[in-house]
């Protein structure tokens, strides 16, 4: 087992290089670098500025050498420092990062609490009414996008109950009350929007298994139709589900920072936005490893959780 | 005679298909003693399965009891509520399905799966009712039984998982044992192994079986009582040792026809019966067997011949060829 934890810890690394490549490329080509969007800004254009502004950047260096500086500093602990703020993209990651991980799980929580029951309630009632309100329910959710039912939300208390969401960040340890307030809005919108799928997998899954040899021996035996499902159904049912979350690992965080945005969630998807606007290229690139590497642990986890749920895997 | 274990009556069943409903049993009688073993032979589609299926309810959401009655210990099972159904399960009437590799659930161990009868119709506590559980799989003849309780299925091979199928099928000492042709996925070499175990632990506990096969040398060997089904009917019934010396229907006598014998002629063609087995959604009227029937007269097609005693504990539904 420690093998295999230590196997995929490995394989992580070429993956992540391979991002990394091609995330550092990508924010380059971005029409509008930084330099320009500096020199706008002081409304000085001359040319001299412009190389001198380069060079205190770093930026007159081919951009593989920029490349291989910025990639050895990163084994060494070390992202750089932002190119607007000078502040250390490390640090800015420590404070940001947290945030994001927490509207993330919040957000799986939902998703979870809202899905799984739901999608065994739907099979064990197929065809009833029911069964096709929670099913429509899920088809909206996964029609209506998560940032427009942000802003309705933002919008329409506000109109009609003079209510509108709480936007002031207070962080977890200092006022855990608060911060809950703040973040289970975009959380719940968030993992509404991600409950949709994993309810139709959770309901599609029981049903299959349902019909199942193992099922009808367990009604031979004379359980219980809630035990035959909890104890002999939900196991094998949850197997696939558990894939389907890791998969939706990238729409979690994607989510999260459009969500961040609307709700002012000083999370990392509110810095990497601001960083893009920006063209900050250290902030940017450091975001989307540090981005790039949750999705694969995320992945790791859920490989581990087939472990526990399936003992063919265990053996 | 001893008072019946068990007593089918006129039991008709139908199933929804795409086509419309069904007739896969149709006026099915049997009777069965304690102690008894009844062996229900036929082709796939003949209602053999079904038929062990609507003892225990256990038919599905497409299947639908229409008529007739199931009577075990004087109860009407197809009359009594789900829960007393549920009690009766497992207890008193234990199933043996045919697939041992997919019956069993992959996720939870053995001793779990044997237990659970126990832990639910006893009333045990789990670790009782696993200690009893290492009991039972001692007895099916697993080695170091006591151990492979926290085994999952996939660490069994079919023979073995079958023997588990058995231990759980007994844990409650049942007084009916239904097992839906227990050997048909095994080896060859398995299969006697399990049907000789099967039938002496039945026999240690008193209780009654049904064996449900399409091999005709399983019912000489292992059962007391035959009844051979064609098309959603019983066409003959007969003490087992009765029907292989005298066959009275047309279609028994053709299924022990086309046994192969060692002592044949060896340059003869094996015996087989023209035709397909019939499609139970579009049955032939009257008697189902009459298109194959060499001795099929008139009054063959136009009703159904009832199942009738033409010798004591011997009775065929056939409007005679002699």
């Amino acid at each position: 087992m420690q093998a295999f934890i230590l196997r995929r810890l490995l394989a992580v690394i070429p993956t992540l290089l391979f991002t990394s490549v091609i995330v550092f490329a990508s924010i380059r080509l971005i029409p509008g670098d930084v330099v320009d969007l500096m020199l706008a800004q002081n409304d000085i254009s001359t040319g001299t500025d412009r190389a001198v502004l380069e060079a205190a950047l770093g930026l007159d260096k081919p951009i593989y050498e920029q490349y291989f500086v910025w990639i050895l500093n990163i084994t060494q602990g070390d992202f750089g420092y932002s190119l607007w703020q000078n502040t250390s993209v490390a640090e800015q990651l420590s404070l940001t990062l947290p945030i994001t991980f927490e509207l993330g799980l919040l957000a799986l929580i939902v998703a979870l609490t809202v899905a799984i029951p739901i999608g065994i309630y739907s099979a064990m009632k197929q065809d009833t009414v029911g069964d096709y309100v929670t099913r429509s329910f899920s088809l909206l959710m996964l029609a209506i996008p998560s940032f427009w039912l942000g802003t309705l939300v933002m919008v329409f208390p506000s109109v009609w109950w003079r209510w509108a969401p709480p936007l002031q960040y207070t962080p977890f340890f200092e006022d855990p009350i608060g911060n809950l307030m703040h973040m289970m809005v975009p959380a719940v919108l968030l993992g509404l929007s991600l409950s949709a799928v994993t309810m139709r997998m959770t309901r599609t899954m029981m049903l299959e298994v349902l019909r199942q040899d193992y099922i009808r021996t367990a009604r031979a035996k004379g359980l219980k139709e809630n035990l035959i499902v909890f104890r002999h159904a939900l196991r094998n049912c949850l197997i696939p589900v558990v894939t389907l979350i890791g998969l939706q690992a990238p729409l979690l965080i994607g989510g999260a920072v459009i969500l961040e945005q609307i709700f002012v969630v000083p999370g990392m998807g509110l810095m990497l936005l601001e960083a893009v606007f920006q063209r900050d290229y250290p902030v940017v690139t450091g975001v989307f490893l540090v981005v790039g590497l949750s999705i694969l642990v995320i992945n790791l986890v859920v490989d581990l959780t087939y472990g526990f749920l399936d003992p063919k895997v265990r053996h | 005679m001893m008072e019946p274990l068990l007593t089918i009556s006129d039991l008709s069943v139908t199933f929804a298909t795409e086509r419309g409903r069904v007739q896969a049993l149709d006026g099915v009688s049997l009777e069965l003693a304690a102690g008894e073993t009844l062996a229900i032979v036929g082709e796939s589609g003949s209602g053999k399965s079904v038929t062990a299926l609507s003892i225990l309810g256990l038919l599905g959401d497409a299947g639908q009891v229409k008529g007739g009655s199931i009577e075990f210990q004087g109860e009407d099972l197809t009359r009594v509520s789900a829960a007393r159904l549920r009690e009766i399960r497992g207890n008193q009437i234990a199933f043996i399905f045919q697939e041992p590799m997919s019956s069993l659930n992959p996720v939870l161990t053995i001793g779990t799966q044997v237990a659970e009868p126990i832990w639910l119709h006893h009333k045990k506590s789990w670790p009782e009712a696993f200690a009893e559980a290492g009991e039972l799989l001692a007895k099916v003849a697993i080695p170091d039984a006591a151990q492979r309780l926290e085994d999952y299925p996939h660490q069994f091979s079919g023979g073995m998982r079958q023997r588990v199928m058995i231990a759980m099928a007994l844990a409650c000492q049942p007084k009916l044992i239904i097992a839906d042709e227990p050997t048909t996925a095994l080896d060859v070499t398995v299969q006697a192994q399990i049907l000789s175990l099967l039938k002496n632990l039945t026999k240690e506990l008193g209780s009654s079986l049904i064996l449900i096969t399409h091999d005709l040398g399983v019912v000489a060997r292992y059962a007391d009582k035959v009844a051979v089904m064609y098309g959603g009917r019983v066409v003959e019934t007969a003490s087992a040792l009765d029907l292989y010396k005298n066959p009275r229907h047309p279609y028994t006598k053709g299924l022990m026809d086309s046994i192969p014998k060692l002592d044949g002629d060896p340059g003869s063609r094996l015996h087989t019966i023209e035709g397909q087995p019939p499609d139970l959604s579009d049955l032939p009227s009257g008697c189902a067997f009459h298109p194959r029937c060499p001795y099929a007269h008139e009054a063959c097609t136009a009703s159904k011949p009832p199942l009738t005693a033409i010798a004591t504990n011997h009775q065929r539904a056939c409007f005679g060829y002699e």
